[in-house]
């Protein structure tokens, strides 16, 4: 009962006073935030406030200076590449420009992560692939073509195809919208919702998109300067009380957010 | 009187020694600068070729990406060596022939041709040829896919990146370069008889026996340890640049022509080196 009740409330991402600077620039600033199993937390903040540079500590594609990064309540930041390897088995990841491999076919792409990391069968991988790619609403014609031959939208989905196809139980999305049309930009964010419910994932999303969090999202985290300055759930947002997290919300120039942009001589 | 104007110049002295001071400062840590950032890279470089040659002797291996890059690295170059060879045996029995007549050591030709070819030139034009081929494109290809975050991909998708791009490279440059020189060597040599048969008017016969009884073992198989130690140079350089390539399109086209360039200039120090190990 109690080792039950354990399991249910370890988080499955913890971040503890994570510190990463590049040479002079101090990126994060000891960010810490924990994600509950099955919830949708999205971080917010402006551009170069250090909202990617998170989500690539987590996946450990960036080794942070100091502090700690658990998944499932295990310390990661020590981790060999071959442990980092196995972990990435849990992971799903959408990137910003999709980053599909273009020297692959479509439906190559998605079974990627079947074929390569779990050593599956070619056919059933294919099978699985085909239908992944008609769950984010692409037929299997597409799965020939190369990714070249996409639209942004489509490669998009395509990287949402891929990211799930491995059924992670953690999945990472990194600006999901940036780039599409704003139709397109709710269909991937309806696709995003949908997959992650269907899976029962966790998920971690970063966008500075705002109507594209409030509908990702159970809880908000915002950063700014290397630092989570909020957070909370997504019903707050709109009276957090926070001068900062009311300007981003709200895309006003003017605020305590300043981006020192201005035409007028000092 | 005497006293102010001691005052002042000692003052002036004073000044001058500062701006100098300042100058000299200025520089030492300029030059400590560039001391300590050729010393981080060279350390780098040794890192990921300490970490990718490791890779190649741990599984999982991708056959498939091997032999793929067996065929982009050996068959694929073999027009362009080809070339180069023929060509160079074709003008070093036409040059040595133009020599030699002067010292009535017309029959030195075929033996300076053959030593020439196999020793030296076929595995370093091979070499800087394959690197301006292969090189830059391994460059420019793993450059891209860091830039629009394909090798992140990878990892996220349980695929070391190490295993997955640079390994069958390394191994097929490796290996491959010894093959495409041992071909090099024989076009080569084919390419300074058919000069001394056909324009120099040497006999058949007696060119193939000169050629054949100055040939050592060593002298071909010396060549193609250089070819592999070029082979291995060729692709880890361009494997460095382009995984750590810059942002955009001028990063990317940064990392091809550093590529190149340390290939090309390893290559000729190494041949050097390797010279001296073997025959001194």
């Amino acid at each position: 009962m109690n080792a039950e009740k354990q399991m249910a409330t370890t988080p499955k991402i913890t971040m503890r006073d994570v510190k990463k600077s590049f040479g002079d620039k101090k990126v994060l600033d000891g960010i810490s935030l924990t994600v509950a199993p099955g919830e949708s937390l999205v971080i917010i903040g402006g551009s170069g406030s250090g909202k990617s540079v998170t989500l690539k500590c987590i996946l450990g594609l960036i080794k942070p200076d100091s502090g700690s990064i658990m998944i499932d309540g295990k310390e990661t930041t020590g981790y060999s590449s071959a442990e980092r390897d196995a972990m990435m088995g849990k992971f799903g990841m959408l990137f910003q420009g999709a980053a599909l491999f273009d020297s692959l076919r479509v439906w190559q792409n998605v079974a990627f992560g079947l074929i390569q990391g779990r050593k599956m069968d070619k056919d059933q991988a294919h099978e699985i692939a085909l239908q992944k790619l008609s769950q984010v609403g692409l037929g299997r014609h597409v799965g020939d073509l190369y990714p070249a031959e996409l639209s942004g939208g489509m490669q998009k989905r395509v990287g949402l195809a891929r990211a799930i196809a491995t059924n992670p139980e953690i999945i990472f999305f990194d600006e999901p919208t940036t780039g599409l049309d704003p139709i397109m930009a709710d269909v991937i964010n309806d696709l995003i919702v949908d997959c992650v419910k269907d899976l029962g994932a966790t998920a971690l999303s970063i966008t500075h998109d705002m109507a594209s969090a409030r509908k990702i999202a159970d809880h908000v985290a915002m950063i700014y300067e290397g630092r989570i300055i909020w957070y909370g759930k997504v019903s707050d947002l709109d009276h957090s009380d926070n001068p900062y997290v009311d300007q981003f919300i709200h895309g006003r120039a003017d605020g305590p957010i300043t981006k020192n942009a201005t035409f007028k001589a000092a | 009187m005497g006293f102010i104007g001691a005052k002042v110049s000692s003052m002036s002295d004073k000044g001058l020694k500062t701006i100098g001071e300042g100058f000299l400062l200025d520089m030492c840590e300029g030059v400590g600068h560039a001391i300590l950032k050729a010393l981080q890279s060279i350390g780098a470089l040794c890192l990921f070729i300490g970490k990718s040659v490791m890779h190649v002797f741990m599984p999982p291996w991708y056959p498939r990406l091997i032999a793929r890059q067996f065929i982009d690295i050996g068959y694929y170059s073999l027009p362009v060596v080809g070339m180069t060879a023929i060509f160079t045996g074709m003008v070093l029995a036409l040059q040595s022939y133009t020599g030699f007549t002067r010292f009535n050591a017309e029959s030195a030709i075929a033996g300076v041709v053959a030593l020439s070819v196999t020793r030296e030139l076929a595995p370093v034009l091979a070499g800087l040829m394959v690197a301006g081929r292969i090189g830059a494109s391994i460059a420019a290809e793993i450059g891209t896919m860091r830039v629009t975050e394909q090798i992140d991909a990878l990892t996220t998708l349980s695929v070391n990146p190490y295993k997955y791009l640079i390994v069958p490279r390394i191994i097929a440059g490796t290996l491959m370069l010894p093959a495409l020189v041992l071909i090099a060597d024989i076009i080569g040599i084919y390419g300074g008889y058919i000069v001394s048969i056909y324009t120099l008017g040497f006999s058949e016969g007696s060119y193939l026996t000169q050629t054949w009884n100055i040939l050592e073992p060593n002298d071909v198989i010396s060549g193609l340890v250089k070819a592999s130690v070029f082979g291995f140079i060729v692709t880890m350089m361009g494997c460095y640049h382009g995984f750590n390539s810059g942002r955009g399109a001028q990063g990317v086209g940064a990392a091809t022509t550093y590529a190149v360039v340390s290939a090309s200039i390893l290559i000729l120090v190494f041949n050097f080196l390797l010279t001296k190990v073997f025959f001194s």
